[in-house]
């Protein structure tokens, strides 16, 4: 069959620089040359002759992929692994540094839902100003307006401005614009996240006609296993900027289920996949204790305060997720009003999960530290530092569960009143 | 079925262009937003693009017409002024609005792709909107103070606007280039254009320099607002020679512009 995309030799590198800040003002440039004017002919210099000092950093490179016509493929990988950038070229919103990439037919890319969408402007005006954006024609709008309205469920409110819509009646009449784009090749990112079930169910089901029906060719990315499994059959996982392994969907996520495991084994200190100032950062995590009866779940955080100062009042998080990625619960100290100080040099958090009444399975945790309940300054995040391995089989200490498999076990009493 | 190829780009060619032309009803779509969204987020709305030329029309009129008796050839000062005004406040807020149209529509720039060129030009044809409900006040003076324009203008007048197109567009798209890097472009600008307007014979005649008014010629807008009021109250020739000058400069402003624009276009996802 015919090639929709291919991807030859393809690699983005950006200077660090680049990277941290981005813009500076031109004050500080001018400063800079004037106290010390020998130092920026120096560097200038070298950036011209290609010597310049600053870091590089790969966010893509080798990547070789060809997608056939009519095929959905997903793009999955942990945050940093360069989806977001591979997106980003296919879309034509950067340009690759290397390589090639050579894609036939109309393509349309939809990384955020609803860009250009402006508050002050109706329902309906809002669908033509989206889909001039995203690359309809005035005629192909005013064809397929009423598609446009059906879908999205909001022809009541069509000439109310949007600021007025709720969250959920925004992303349904975005989505709707996009999803009637009628390009051969369509680039979706992370999209669906957003927007409650049965909008997600719907748009995953229209993503699944569309490519169907008419033969369109559609990336996926996406952090949720089970809306990729469900539309791909072919996946690509991504790991430092490079394609670690393309094959059958449950292959590739069972591989990199598995290699998210193996990652956790190396100690937190030394890796990398983290985010924040980096002023504290967790050192380890460490599982003290599983209680079976009260299912009771004692965690220990160490960290390292690598500054002189203290840092009084943080927001500590613990995210917990299931295999699928998707969230099960936020655990932090602000909503409980406790108070955490971090001390100067090293030590210990101590966190006590009551009543974890969750399905057996697999759980991973991901911790964020932030300097006070607004976030100003996000001190360290860093996603799976552990795999909780939870059997819950015995949680109703009788040995039963229910037939129906479920996400959450109550703690339950029936009486009767004879 | 059309293919498109990506590759590390290398710098403009005639393609490009030709790929805004694809685009305009973007820029068309752009340009109606921007017109919409300021009539309904503001209460007098699109009287606003008359309000303000008419208002520096009265303020300008009183303190150096009346009380500083500036000469202005001849001409009553509140439509000499107005006639320079209207240009000005076309070229000094085109030129604001395509310095900032990267930085601002900086969220779509980051999530599709279209050519970047289209967001100043649609901004400029927003502008180029309140210049005709603006003149509509000039109109009306011209009939308070009977002046019948050489009939020249119709001719002129689509040539200066295009001048003062290119001035702004030029300017602006090397401004816009700088913003995306240097945010202080943004502050330094209003600065910028006010002391512009003090080397522009708008609220004074361009014959007040004497011998010296070719220093002045060095300015584009010079050329249009002097040309522009020949033309209206048929008050001197129209300077062909000037005019021609104020032509070649833009020109080669515009392909400047241009040149910078497309450099850095392609960090600009990466940046803003």
């Amino acid at each position: 069959m015919e090639n929709a995309i291919e991807i030859k030799n393809v690699g983005k590198k950006y200077n660090i620089t680049h990277m941290r800040g981005g813009y500076v003002s031109l004050r500080d440039v001018i400063m800079n040359v004037l106290k010390s004017p020998f130092k920026h002919v120096k560097h200038k210099a070298k950036s011209v002759f290609g010597k310049a000092d600053n870091e590089e950093f790969w966010a893509l490179k080798d990547i070789n992929v060809t997608i056939k016509k009519g095929e959905i493929i997903g793009i999955i990988g942990a945050n940093g692994a360069g989806k977001s950038t591979l997106l980003k070229l296919l879309s034509k919103i950067t340009p690759p540094t290397t390589g090639e990439i050579r894609m036939n037919g109309r393509v349309a890319s939809l990384l955020e839902v609803g860009t250009g969408f402006h508050p002050e402007l109706t329902g309906r005006e809002n669908i033509f100003l989206n889909g001039a954006i995203l690359g309809m024609t005035k005629k192909e709008i005013v064809e397929r307006f009423d598609d446009i309205i059906e879908f999205s469920g909001v022809e009541k409110f069509l000439d109310t401005p949007v600021k007025r819509y709720s969250s959920g009646m925004y992303v349904r009449l975005a989505f709707a614009v996009a999803a009637h784009m009628e390009p051969d090749i369509l680039i979706v990112d992370e999209v669906l996240a957003v927007g409650d079930a049965e909008f997600q169910k719907k748009s995953l089901g229209k993503l699944d006609s569309v490519s169907k029906k008419d033969g369109r060719t559609i990336l996926f990315v996406s952090h949720n296993m089970s809306a990729i499994q469900r539309l791909c059959k072919r996946c690509i996982l991504l790991e430092g900027g490079e394609i670690k392994m393309v094959g059958e969907t449950k292959k590739v996520i069972d591989f990199y289920l598995h290699r998210k495991i193996e990652a956790n084994k190396l100690s937190l200190e030394k890796r990398q996949d983290r985010s924040g100032s980096g002023n504290v950062q967790f050192t380890k995590c460490e599982l003290v204790s599983i209680t079976p009866q009260n299912h009771a779940i004692k965690l220990k955080l160490s960290y390292r305060n690598k500054t002189e100062n203290l840092y009084e009042d943080v927001k500590i998080s613990v995210d917990i997720k299931d295999a699928n990625e998707e969230h099960v619960s936020d655990i932090t100290n602000n909503v409980l009003d406790q108070r955490i100080d971090i001390q100067k040099g090293e030590g210990n958090i101590f966190l006590e999960i009551f009543g974890f009444n969750l399905e057996s399975g697999e759980y991973s945790i991901s911790l964020f530290m932030a300097n006070d309940p607004m976030n100003s300054e996000i001190l360290d995040s860093i996603e799976n530092v552990l795999l909780l391995d939870i059997d819950n089989d015995n949680f109703y200490s009788t040995g039963k569960l229910p037939p129906i498999r479920s996400r959450s076990l109550f703690n339950f009493a029936f009486k009767d009143n004879n | 079925m059309t293919t498109t190829i990506i590759k590390p780009r290398k710098n403009f060619s005639l393609k490009d262009f030709k790929e805004v032309w694809e685009y305009k009803e973007l820029a068309y779509f752009f340009a109606w937003r921007d017109i919409k969204v300021r009539y309904k987020q503001t209460f007098v709305g699109i009287a606003w693009a008359v309000f303000q030329p008419f208002m520096a029309m009265v303020v300008f009129s009183i303190f150096f017409g009346s009380l500083a008796k500036m000469p202005s050839d001849g001409i009553p000062y509140p439509i000499f002024v107005y006639s320079g005004l209207l240009f000005w406040q076309f070229f000094s807020s085109a030129l604001t609005e395509t310095s900032n149209s990267l930085v601002g529509n900086a969220n779509i720039i980051t999530k599709v792709y279209f050519p970047r060129l289209i967001l100043p030009i649609s901004g400029i044809v927003t502008k180029f909107v309140d210049f005709g409900i603006a003149s509509i006040i000039l109109v009306g003076m011209m009939f308070y103070y009977s002046f019948t324009p050489d009939p020249i203008i119709l001719l002129i007048l689509p040539l200066l606007l295009f001048i003062t197109f290119m001035a702004a567009m030029g300017g602006g798209l090397f401004l816009a280039a700088i913003n995306v890097k240097y945010r202080d472009v943004r502050y330094v600008l209003p600065y910028f254009i006010q002391m512009l307007l003090f080397v522009t014979p708008v609220i004074y005649p361009a014959s007040i320099a004497g011998a010296y008014s070719w220093i002045l010629a060095l300015n584009p807008m010079t050329g249009v607002i002097k040309a522009s009021r020949a033309a209206l109250f048929d008050n001197a020739p129209i300077n062909w020679e000037l005019l021609g000058i104020s032509f070649v400069a833009v020109v080669i402003l515009l392909i400047i512009g241009i040149i910078f624009f497309k450099k850095a276009e392609r960090q600009f996802a990466d940046i803003v």
